[in-house]
Order: C-alpha cells, then structure tokens, then sequence
C-alpha cells in the first residue's frame, strides 16, 4: 500500500466491507433537518455520519463595513467554524488557517448556485458552526448550507450537493470517515449542482492515477445525487407536511433530555 | 446594535405591563422560562449539554487535558470556562474577537462555578508543581432570546456533571495517558446562576431578549447546593436599592433550588455531594445513545 500513515486498522476486508461496515459505495448516515433556528432566517441541521453541523443564514441585508458591497450584485460572505469541543483535543476558538481556507473554497462553492444579481448592495452571511467533527466536514457544511439557504428563500439555480470519495487499501471509495482519511491515500471533496451538473467545489490530497483520478470523481459526484435527495427531503419536510415554523428547533441531537 | 422605533414600543409596552406585574408571555414577576437539557450530544467531548431556557439554546462541551498548573497554585488543576455568542444565534452578532458583554459573559459564568467549588482542583493533581488535569468548558450560544448568564450557567454545570475525565500517570517528567481507565469529574457541589431584571422600578427573574432591551440594570446571583450565595454580578447602567438586592438573593436560593433538581435530573450518575445516587433510573439512552462512552468510570487520586 502507497502513502497514508502506518496503522493496524483493517481498511478493507475480504468481503469488501470498510472498517465502519459500509460497501465501498456507501455514504455515512446522512440526516438534515431545515428551520432549526428561531433568529436565523433561514438554517439547517445536519448529522453526516458523526459530524454534527448547524448553518445559519441571514440576509440579503445591508453591507458592513461599507467598502465591500458591490452597486452591480449582492454579495456572499461564509464563516466555517469548530466549536473548541468539536474534536478530540481542545480546538482554539479563534479561526485557523484551515478554517479560513475551507470558508473560501465553501463560499466559492455556493456563489454560482445563488442569484444575487438581484440583490445588489446587500450581503448574505451564511455561518456554519461544527459541534463535531468525524472526516467530511466541509462536504457537510456545504450541504447544509445549501438547505440552509433555501430555507432563507434565496433565489438560486440549484441546490449545491456535496460528498466526498477517495483512495483507501487501493480501492476508490465513496465518503471517506475519519479513519480513512488519516490511514488512507487519498481524499477528494466535491461540491455538485445536481440539476445543472456542475462541481463547484472540488480539492484533492493524495495521489491517483489518471484512471483513478476519474474514477473518484465520479464516485463523488454519484455521492452528492444521493446527499441532493436528502436536502430536498429536508426541505420537503419543513415546507409540505404541514410542519411550519420552528416545528423541528427542539428536535434531539442524539442525547438524553429532561424538562419541558 | 441601536435602537428602533419598535423597541421603542415593545419597551413602552413591557413598562406599562410591568406596573401591572404582568409580562408579555405572561408568565409571573419571579418564573423563569422552561428549562429544557439534552446531555450527551457531543460525544466525542468528555461531557456535553444543549440548553433551552425559553428561546435562547447553548451548547456546551467540556474538554480535558493534562496542562502545567498555575505557578502559584500547584497543587491545583485548572479549570476554565469560555463562551462564545455564535453569529448565526442572532443578527446582530459580528465575527471577530469577542466583544467586551460577552467577555463579560464568559467571565459570569466562569466565576459562579469556580467560586461554588464545584469542580475539586485539588483531585485534579497529576505532580504538584509540574502536572494537573485541565478542565475546559466552552459554551456556543447557537439562538438569542435574553438571559444567556443563565443559558450557559445551566449549559456549563449539565455538562461538567456528566464529564469523565481520561486517566493520566505522571511517569518520566511527562503525563502518560493510561487507555480505557476514566473518572467521574471530581463534583462537590451544583452551582445555578439565577438573573434578574430591574425593568421600569419592577424586578422580573429570566428576562427575554425584549426585557433585557428594555431594563435599566440587572444581577446575576449563583448559590451552590447548601443554598449559599457564591458569586455576583450588577450589570446595566441603573443601580438597586438595598431591600431590592435583599429580595433578589432570597429569589436566587428559591428559584435556584428548583432549577437544580432538573440540573440533576439531566445527570443522574453524576458523582459528588448533592447529586443524586446512582441507582437512580432516567429514562432511555435515546436514539445516539449508542455512541457514548459507556465504560464504568473509575474514580483515582486522594480523596477530597
């Protein structure tokens, strides 16, 4: 086996299973709930295997500082950030490099998805909070951003969907977890617009042959198709089953709960 | 943030009912909003609490570990709690350093549970002098509606009941993580913050978003388990008369007594003096049950 770092774990068995017991072709459990928020105006809550993710969004609003906004469009600002409990060790709160880089790319991401032609001299802020993280996150952030969105009644051309594959035991694998991604030998974050077949995000670290390389594309790109369907759910959920405003804002997020 | 015609009106209409002893979600002068706690929601921390007291929601997630101690303090661990108002809690939160009402509000919430002695440092010793545990608590506050003192006080204190914390041995000058073995957080007693509005001459517990706009000053008084008064805090640019202040620490025990039996409740095998025991049945584990740490914790070092 080429790159990764040396470890004992069994990344693929015989049977084909990984070490979480998915095929190589399966996402994590994908679960988005759109409204959970009172202040936001729009916002979404996703769960993407252990990530556990909040988007908030607010706007189209006026500019602050002034100097940013744009007389011809509206503008997009994205925040991706850890909470310091989100990992293993302590993370700062101030914002790192890598957060920094990963709010670009996102924004980057979400901006030809979204028609702020109409809004000129405004912003739309879209905040993303990780309680915890477990490999993925920013595919999951993105994606629940997307929803978040759409909750806000944003005018966009499609939804942005997001998943990621990569290269484990030589394998080209659907939605690398944690473990797979600091075992394995390569990680390929993609951003789609499903209805316009647009990637609008993609990174990659590790190396692929240039077989391998198209292989794990389209496997991410297979991923988000799967990850659209459960935002549209999402939305479907809040808007058309009679549901309504701040029906899920007291929904569990897995844990045990007292009062009223 | 500044004021609008609206809030204008809203603080018009809260005054007029005040006169009355009326609130607008009418509820009474001294009820706190419903308190609601999810704990266990972050598990890959050593212990965690989603709060919703009324509109406003927090989480909060303790982390630990091993730190050099204060040096005037070594024979103590370390224990800090933080809060942040995320931007996507309310419209009006900037990015950026945090600014100086939420410093304020990490530094409230800080002192009420290092000044309970709610957590006990002095277990928290590795190698005195060289080596403690530290203890990080950190509130996100993720909606705004009035009253985060409380929202994180409840937040921080759920949290460190249902933390364990990661055994380490101090061998060859350096803390060595020892796998699998883990304690209950070292609790002595359970502090509650209780805050209290001064709005139009009329005191009201649990103030809304609306309120807290609209009054002239506030206080925040903890007491810990024994009823005690442990740590205070006036804020807002009006003041309080003696017999005011008085009224105020007796509702702090009143009220405070009450929300620390759904504190416990939320933590039934938290270890430590008045918590409750723990044969005590909660419930199920609910559907992430599964996921957390189900080892039995091991309690370690001396005795308190």
């Amino acid at each position: 086996m080429m790159g990764g770092r040396d470890t004992d774990i069994v990344l693929l068995d015989k049977d084909g299973l990984r070490c979480d017991g998915r095929r190589i072709d399966q996402t994590r459990r994908v679960d988005i709930k759109a409204g959970v928020l009172r202040n936001a105006h729009g916002s979404a809550y996703i769960e993407f295997g252990d990530n556990k993710i909040l988007a908030g969004v607010f706007g189209p609003r006026d500019v602050h500082p002034k100097h940013l906004s744009d007389t011809d469009t509206g503008i997009l600002r994205c925040r991706y950030h850890m909470s310091p409990f989100s990992v293993s060790d302590r993370k700062n709160p101030a914002p790192s490099r890598r957060e920094i880089e990963i709010s670009k790319v996102i924004k980057e991401a979400l901006e030809p998805a979204l028609m702020l032609e109409q809004f000129p001299r405004t912003v739309v802020d879209v905040f993303m909070e990780i309680l915890q993280a477990d490999g993925g996150s920013r595919c999951a952030a993105l994606a629940a951003a997307s929803v978040a969105l759409a909750d806000a009644g944003i005018p966009m051309r499609d939804m942005v969907s997001a998943c990621a594959a990569g290269k484990v035991a030589d394998t080209i694998v659907l939605d690398v977890n944690n473990e797979e991604d600091q075992a394995g030998q390569a990680d390929m974050p993609v951003g789609y617009m499903p209805n316009l077949d647009r990637v609008t995000l993609i990174q990659l670290d590790g190396v692929l042959t240039p077989d391998e390389y198209g292989l794990c594309m389209r496997t991410a790109i297979d991923g988000c198709r799967q990850v659209y369907e459960v935002q549209k759910r999402a939305l479907a959920e809040k808007y058309f089953t009679g549901g309504g405003e701040g029906r899920e804002r007291t929904a569990s997020m897995g844990g045990r709960v007292v009062g009223a | 943030m500044h004021r609008t015609i609206i809030d204008d009106l809203k603080r018009s209409r809260i005054f007029k009912l005040a006169d009355d002893g009326r609130r607008q979600d009418g509820r009474g002068m001294d009820e706190p909003r419903r308190l609601r706690i999810e704990t266990g929601v972050v598990p890959k921390a050593e212990g965690s609490a989603r709060v919703f007291l009324g509109d406003t929601e927090v989480v909060a997630g303790v982390k630990v570990k091993p730190d050099r101690p204060f040096p005037d303090v070594g024979d103590r661990g370390i224990f800090i709690c933080t809060a942040e108002v995320l931007p996507l809690a309310h419209q009006d939160v900037e990015t950026g350093p945090p600014q100086p009402p939420v410093i304020e509000l990490a530094r409230v919430v800080d002192r009420g549970i290092r000044e309970s002695g709610m957590v006990d440092l002095k277990q928290l010793v590795l190698e005195p002098n060289k080596s403690v545990i530290g203890v990080f608590v950190d509130n996100s506050v993720i909606d705004v509606d009035g009253n985060l003192f409380d929202a994180c006080s409840y937040a921080s204190t759920a949290a460190l009941l249902t933390a364990t914390i990661p055994k380490w041995e101090y061998r060859d000058d350096a803390p060595a993580r020892v796998e699998g073995q883990t304690m209950p957080a070292p609790i002595t007693t359970v502090p509650v913050s209780v805050t209290m509005a001064k709005v139009n001459g009329k005191i009201m517990v649990d103030p809304t978003q609306d309120e807290w706009t609209a009054m002239e000053a506030r206080v925040t008084i903890t007491t810990n388990s024994d009823g005690n008064i442990c740590a205070l805090q006036k804020g807002g640019p009006s003041g309080f008369t003696y017999d005011e202040l008085e009224r105020c620490g007796r509702l702090s025990v009143s009220i405070g007594a009450r929300v620390r039996e759904t504190i416990k409740r939320a933590a039934p095998d938290a270890g430590g003096g008045g918590c409750c025991g723990p044969g005590e049945e909660c419930g199920g584990g609910g559907p992430g049950g599964g996921q957390q740490q189900q080892q039995q914790p091991q309690p370690y070092g001396g005795g308190p």
